[in-house]
């Protein structure tokens, strides 16, 4: 298992420096993605799913953020450490990005071809102009825009939601990375062009090999997409387990919770919703102990007073809650 | 069946656009186009489709914040294209809105207790010592504290603001809210808790519902019957059970398929549908849905389909727009 790992997350921390004092927005969480694979980071607002993207690809915003502790290993080398201009190399070649609203990471005022044009001549210096627009060309078609010599003549604001996000997977695709990470990048789109976006992700992993970190927030999106799913709560890492077993039997009361609470087609109508009362606390106020404490239908005394460690409880499934105490625990187990 | 409390006849909504130096007319957004529905007391209709289909434009005529460009509104008795503003106030007090971003709609530099207040002292309605315990009661209603009366909005979460919306909007116990997307913008846990909130206020208050969402299971849940929307009209009307289990129109059921469930052992047939959606400035021929439906024939280009029984239902069960419906053979999801 351990040696096709692309990527290997070792207790990362990640913390800002508000007015208000440091958060950690992050804390302490780890997990590896193997080569050609996806990981699902799902979780709700402000669970530190985004943080964690940005945090790998260094790009959090300075001097605020800062990795506090902790390794990002990508294929043996540490980014957490490297030099910026080490990172260079890697960023957007090596590891791409895309993001939930693909206006905004696009410059309006310039045409598609030289935007997408612009990443060939930063990571294949050597190619001549003639080669770039052939690539471009080709790109675009991997990616199913229709008519893409004249697509690339145009500006972002030509073309619809669903196909600026298709230019922005072929300009993340333009380095041939070994790892896409994907933030909410459905998330903005129509239902019908979502599945379009999906299908085609799913077929140009099977055809590159690359590997995606698929965060959302969106527990439907994450069964169709995933081959691993890490549940992220107030910062930390709730339950982490291959896609199956995270549906069929999750164990931590908030991955229970929030499966409960979406309303499926197959749901009784007007029925009453299993709940997670209460609202995710603010990092300023995090309670010692457990953080899902306050909204956990089955806390105990011990929730209390510390937090709780990842619990091993089946084949690659772990669990950070003390009702799986009689389990070996990480660091007992390397996970 | 009950007398409709809202009946919505050939309503259309169309929006000029205008250009060059004069800002003459130089087209026509169709927004709505010729849209009918009733919502009996008590139910809930869903009006469910992706952006600009025009779902919001229809709430938003509904509630007479737009004048129609055409067709019938009638509310509880009134007709709502022809009232004069004095009496559209009053009728307001039964016709309420919930939007999709409470923070927008409510006043920052107002408390929430003077902001529960206003519809009361808006329609002079009880004493100032009585509006406080309404106020106190509505909070209550909605999951709130009371002693969070001398907060301010921006001190809520989403969810909590949901809940203050809300609470406006059942102030002067109105027969019908239209709800434009009151749970999108909300974590999943919290979306749980607000259409839970919805529902059990309609059982207690006997509450109508316009519920208008692009998700399909968040509205297949809260709703009686649905009315799926693609480009201003409606192609297929129905019970939200029918619908889910039959549809019979080839844009609601690549709807319904498209929606990722969250079980990765489902098996389901997939139909993923080429193309964008048209815009509605220049909205295609004959049936809107053509460019983009796999059972497409020529005639579909040319002929608008109505908005018909499906046969073997009786009277409004199941409409559906579709030329091809009778021949077509949707499989079950």
């Amino acid at each position: 298992m351990a040696s096709d790992a692309l990527l290997t997350i070792e207790n990362l921390t990640t913390a800002f420096d508000t007015e208000a004092g440091r958060i950690r927005a992050v804390e302490g969480i780890s997990f590896t993605v193997p080569k050609s694979r996806t990981l699902g980071i799902v979780g709700e607002s402000g669970c530190g799913k985004s943080v964690t993207a940005l945090s790998i690809m260094r790009l959090l915003p300075r001097p605020a953020g800062t990795i506090e502790a902790g390794r990002i290993l990508f294929n043996g080398r540490d980014l957490a450490g490297l030099p910026a201009e080490e990172m260079h190399h890697i960023r957007g070649k090596r590891i791409a990005m895309i993001f939930q609203e693909p206006m905004t990471a696009l410059n309006p005022v310039q045409r598609l071809g030289t935007q997408l044009g612009e990443v060939f001549e930063l990571h294949f210096p050597e190619m001549d102009p003639g080669a770039v627009e052939t690539e471009c060309i080709n790109l675009l078609r991997k990616v199913g825009i229709p008519a893409p010599e004249a697509r690339l003549k145009e500006y972002p604001h030509q073309i619809s939601g669903g196909m600026r996000q298709r230019v922005m997977i072929a300009a993340a695709l333009a380095g041939q990375p070994d790892l896409l990470i994907a933030d909410e990048p459905t998330t903005a789109l129509d239902v019908t062009i979502q599945a379009q976006i999906l299908d085609l992700m799913r077929s140009l992993q099977q055809e590159t090999g690359m590997a995606i970190i698929f965060i959302t927030h969106d527990l439907g999106v994450i069964a169709e997409m995933a081959d691993e799913v890490l549940v992220m709560y107030a910062g930390q890492v709730a339950e982490r387990a291959p896609i199956k077993t995270i549906y069929t039997q999750p164990r931590h009361p908030y991955t229970q919770g929030l499966l409960a609470s979406i309303p499926r087609l197959a749901t009784t109508p007007k029925s009453r919703l299993p709940t997670i009362e209460g609202i995710v606390p603010s990092l300023l106020e995090m309670p010692g102990g457990c953080r899902f404490q306050n909204r956990c239908p089955r806390v105990m005394e011990i929730c209390r007073d510390s937090p709780p460690p990842m619990y091993r409880v089946g084949r690659e499934h772990w669990a950070s809650c003390f009702l799986h105490r009689g389990q070996p625990a990480a660091g007992e187990v390397r996970p | 069946m009950n007398p409709a409390l809202m009946s919505v006849d050939g309503l259309k909504m169309h929006f000029p656009v205008r250009g060059g130096i004069f800002k003459r007319t130089v087209g026509q957004v169709y927004a709505v186009d010729g849209v009918s529905f009733t919502i009996a007391p008590g139910q809930t209709l869903g009006l469910v489709g992706e952006s600009g289909c025009g779902k919001t434009t229809v709430g938003r005529c509904l509630t007479r914040l737009y004048r129609p460009t055409a067709g019938e509104i009638e509310f509880d008795g009134h007709d709502m294209c022809r009232v004069a503003a004095g009496e559209l106030r009053a009728i307001r007090r039964d016709l309420q809105i919930i939007f999709q971003d409470p923070f927008e709609s409510l006043d920052s530099r107002q408390t929430i207790g003077e902001l529960l207040q206003e519809p009361f002292v808006i329609h002079r309605l009880g004493t100032p010592a009585e509006r406080r315990d309404q106020v106190a009661e509505l909070l209550r209603r909605v999951g709130l504290q009371a002693r969070m009366i001398h907060r301010f909005p921006h001190e809520f979460s989403g969810g909590q603001r949901q809940r203050i919306g809300i609470a406006r909007a059942i102030a002067l116990a109105p027969k019908l809210i239209i709800c434009d997307e009151p749970v999108s913008a909300l974590d999943v846990s919290i979306q749980s808790q607000i259409l839970n909130l919805l529902l059990e206020l309609q059982a207690q208050l006997g509450l109508a519902y316009l519920f208008i969402a692009h998700n399909l299971a968040v509205v297949k849940h809260i709703s009686d019957t649905i009315a799926v929307m693609y480009l201003g009209r409606i192609v297929e009307l129905t019970t939200a059970r029918r619908l889910y289990e039959q549809p019979r129109h080839p844009y609601s059921h690549a709807l319904i398929s498209a929606i990722p469930e969250p079980d990765p052992l489902a098996d389901r047939e997939r139909v993923i549908l080429q193309g964008d959606v048209p815009s509605p400035l220049n909205p295609p021929s004959g049936c809107h849905f053509h460019p983009r439906c796999p059972y497409a024939k020529p005639r579909c280009r040319e002929q608008v389909p109505e908005l018909v029984p499906v046969p073997g239902t009786d009277g409004t069960e199941h409409l559906q727009a579709c030329l091809r419906a009778g021949e077509l053979d949707l499989q079950k999801n």
